[in-house]
């Protein structure tokens, strides 16, 4: 019986405009409509839309379509939703072709639209030419490991870790630094909470470590990850804390702390405050267990002398996991003004948002820097974000709010200091405008430049004061002498990224580590099985931080929580008939897929279908071209460059 | 030989799903722009390409072959590298056979980050093409 010809439909998505600003997608649509095996082509505007999915449903069902195409953004997006929607049309879901017009033609030559039409014209027809070969397969499945590595232990990794424990998962939370808690462990009073910063982090680190299916590693670094979603192999430095926590005196560990010669700058206050080599935790970072930093430590010896707690024995250990996904929490960094930008580093009346915070959180009575009391305190705003000379053209959204919180904190507990904001476009937004009626209600002073009209710290002997041309007062030069000048330095992405260099990571524009799609797929990653959650993937605010630890930890549980992945039939195949059994597929084969067997008294190779992860790498090893991976057929290959030629 | 004065050459692209393909795409959600005569097949592995492939597409008139390999990044084993390797040494053979320049065929390891890199790589091979083939 004569097999009956190939029935497909091809749909060409507008994306807004995102596709046809720059494609003629209606003429790709006439470009293609004439093809042999396509019977219906359309162009649509939001091919992803319910409606669409629904109109390419009952298409495929009243016309008894063979199979589908959809030409519009990258696959990474929509391939598993346009195979489902081939699956609720009774179709086999490996029947559906993507073809990416948007990434690969649109946006990619934007400058040149002629140039990008006929691309897409081109990937569509690449597109027909797979759909013709395309088989209905069926699908393999494989364990996948029910356990989560978070990478971060601030307030995201932590709100995942504890949401993932919720579910049956095991838990590993990694954290670099010898305590929990990130950057929130720094902050006393927070906006939008009675609770403070250490409140917080205090009350989760005792959640988590209620939880029996968390394990927390402090001191700990992920330094080589092998392996993919569902089976990921892990080794995790961890660094010993130098202290016997079984020999743990407090008031000897006082004494070492207090003997110990060496001073550094405390990250933990900003650099307000020095610490030692030795040191306890501050209130807010937990685990609540002293710390040797080993980067500094001199090994003199004299803590040693007087705390019997603190040993140099310990060793570095190497440690082995595996799981099955990551979710990766790896915070920010605040930014570090340059020598000079707006007076720091050459006026000690400068200073930066996180050391302000800092010193009203310490102070009571009155406001004291340098030795003077502090009235008249000038904000000013966006630096480090939108600039227009610089790296960091973005805006970090929450320094606002924080600032506009931070000087309402600061006049209720010092009743005779003046806040004068200068600023460029307040951006408080949703119920944070309240916050900013407030400021303005209790008498704060708002002034505001802009790109070309930025304000000026002058630095004049002791005195200190900032201008601007207030766009507000139609361009008036405006001066304030300052006793105080904040800096309200933004969220920068960490400057080690080393975690995210080994799983290779995308990033984004500004540097942060950047989702599949900003809407639709916001806590994926281009890598399979990492998700992203918190300040790692660009500036938020703690709310918006739980919020996507909240959606990552519900991502990366939705793909194992079957306890078992399935696995891409697309694997090789071999043609027996070809094969003269030479085993130069086996040699190549770094699965062990490649079996020697007997059939009908001939010696052949034969593929283990549970083994082969379909690499392709026994393909072009073979003489007589007897293998083919399925799906990608020489046939279809062939037949893809004619199209594209 | 293509056409005298092209603009632009045709370049055929050997991506892989996992690792150079969200580069390639990367590119164009950047914005970097690079011929529109470039165009991608999508492999699951750079070791799984056939020469005979290769050969095909410039007995159709592309100009260049670019494998966009997984390198060091291969999901599939550390062996990727020196497998891909193997293949272009086999395909630059067969293009000495039939008398096609061998650097019309480049290689090179691109990570699911190096858009940049991927760019630069495909203007530079740009410019090979029509120094060589179209001038």
């Amino acid at each position: 019986m004569e097999k009956k010809p190939k029935k497909i439909g091809v749909y060409i998505c507008h994306c807004g405009g995102n596709i046809s600003d720059y494609v003629d997608v209606e003429k790709v649509r006439q470009s293609v409509e004439g093809e042999d095996i396509v019977f219906i082509a359309k162009t649509t505007m939001f091919a992803c839309s319910d409606a669409n999915q629904r109109d390419m449903v009952e298409d495929i069902k009243a016309n008894d379509l063979d199979g589908v195409i959809v030409a519009s953004c990258s696959p990474k997006l929509h391939l598993l939703t346009f195979r489902n929607v081939s699956v609720r049309a009774d179709l086999n879901k490996y029947t559906y072709v993507h073809a990416n017009i948007r990434e690969q033609a649109s946006w990619a030559h934007s400058d040149n639209k002629a140039g990008a039409t006929e691309k897409a014209i081109h990937l569509v027809k690449a597109a027909i030419a797979k759909s013709r070969y395309a088989e209905a397969l069926e699908t393999n499945k494989v364990k996948a490991i029910k356990a989560v590595a978070v990478v971060g232990a601030g307030v995201a990794g932590m709100k995942a870790a504890l949401s993932l424990s919720e579910k049956d998962c095991e838990v590993l939370l990694i954290e670099k630094e010898p305590f929990v808690g990130g950057r929130v462990a720094q902050w006393d009073a927070i906006a939008g909470t009675k609770e403070s910063g250490k409140e917080m982090v205090k009350r989760l680190y005792d959640e988590v470590i209620k939880r029996s299916n968390i394990t927390i590693m402090t001191n700990s670094e992920v330094i080589e990850n092998k392996g993919s979603v569902g089976n990921i192999a892990l080794k995790i430095r961890k660094i010993p804390r130098y202290i016997n926590t079984s020999d743990f005196k407090p008031e000897e560990l006082k004494k070492a702390v207090s003997v110990c010669p060496v001073e550094v700058s405390d990250e933990f206050s900003f650099g307000l405050t020095k610490r030692k080599a030795i040191y306890e935790s501050e209130p807010g970072e937990y685990p609540q267990i002293p710390v040797v930093d080993m980067k500094n430590c001199t090994r003199c010896g004299a803590c040693e002398k007087v705390c019997k707690a603190v040993d140099f024995s310990e060793k570095e250990e190497i440690v082995e996991f595996a799981v099955g996904s990551v979710l990766m929490a790896t915070g920010f960094d605040p930014y570090t003004p340059a020598q000079g930008e707006y007076g720091y580093g050459e006026s000690s009346k400068v200073v930066t948002l996180g050391q302000f915070k800092q010193m009203v959180a310490d102070q009571n009575g009155k406001l004291m820097h340098n030795g003077k009391q502090v009235k008249n305190i000038a904000y000013i705003y966006c630096v480090g974000s939108r600039q227009t000379e610089g790296e960091n053209t973005y805006c970090s959204r929450n320094c606002c709010t924080a600032t506009i919180f931070s000087a309402i904190t600061a006049k209720q507990k010092f009743t005779d200091i003046n806040n004068y904001h200068f600023n460029r476009g307040i951006r408080s937004y949703g119920k944070q405008e309240i916050m900013y009626a407030d400021s303005l209600r209790q008498g704060d002073i708002y002034l505001q430049g802009n790109d070309d009209n930025l304000p000026e710290v002058i630095v004049n002997g002791n005195k200190t004061s900032v201008k601007v041309n207030d766009i507000l007062t139609a361009g008036k030069e405006v001066e304030v002498d300052a006793d105080l000048v904040v800096l309200v330095t933004g969220m920068v992405p960490r400057a080690d990224h080393s975690v995210g260099t080994l799983f290779k990571l995308p990033k984004g524009r500004d540097k942060f580590y950047t989702e599949v799609h900003m809407k639709l797929r916001p806590v994926e990653t281009a890598i399979d099985g990492v998700t992203i959650a918190g300040t790692c993937q660009g500036p938020k605010n703690i709310a918006e931080s739980v919020n996507s630890a909240l959606a990552a930890s519900t991502k990366a549980y939705s793909i194992l929580s079957k306890g078992e992945l399935e696995t891409d039939p697309q694997i090789a195949r071999i043609d027996a008939e070809k094969c003269t059994w030479c085993g130069a597929c086996e040699e190549a084969c770094p699965f062990d897929a490649i079996l020697k067997v007997e059939k009908d008294g001939k010696t052949v190779a034969e593929i283990n279908n549970t083994v082969c992860k379909g690499c392709g790498m026994c393909a072009p090893v073979c003489e007589p071209d007897a293998v083919n991976l399925i799906a990608y057929s020489s046939e279809m290959i062939t037949s893809m460059i004619d199209a594209l030629a | 030989m293509g056409d005298i004065n092209k603009q632009t050459a045709k370049i055929l692209v050997f991506s892989t799903e996992k690792i150079s393909d969200p580069a390639i795409d990367m590119a164009g959600l950047l914005k970097l722009h690079y011929p529109p005569t470039v165009y991608t097949i999508s492999v699951p592995c750079s070791s799984g390409i056939k020469p005979s492939w290769i050969m095909h597409a410039y007995e159709k008139g592309f100009d260049g072959v670019f494998i966009a390999a997984d390198g060091s990044d291969c999901v599939y084993g550390e062996t990727c590298t020196e497998k891909t390797g193997k293949l272009v040494g086999k395909t630059h053979n067969l293009m000495k056979e039939k008398e096609i320049d061998p650097a019309r065929l480049r290689m090179a390891a691109m990570c699911s980050v190096c858009s940049e890199s991927f760019v630069k790589q495909m203007r530079s091979f740009n410019e090979y093409l029509l120094k060589t083939l179209h001038a």
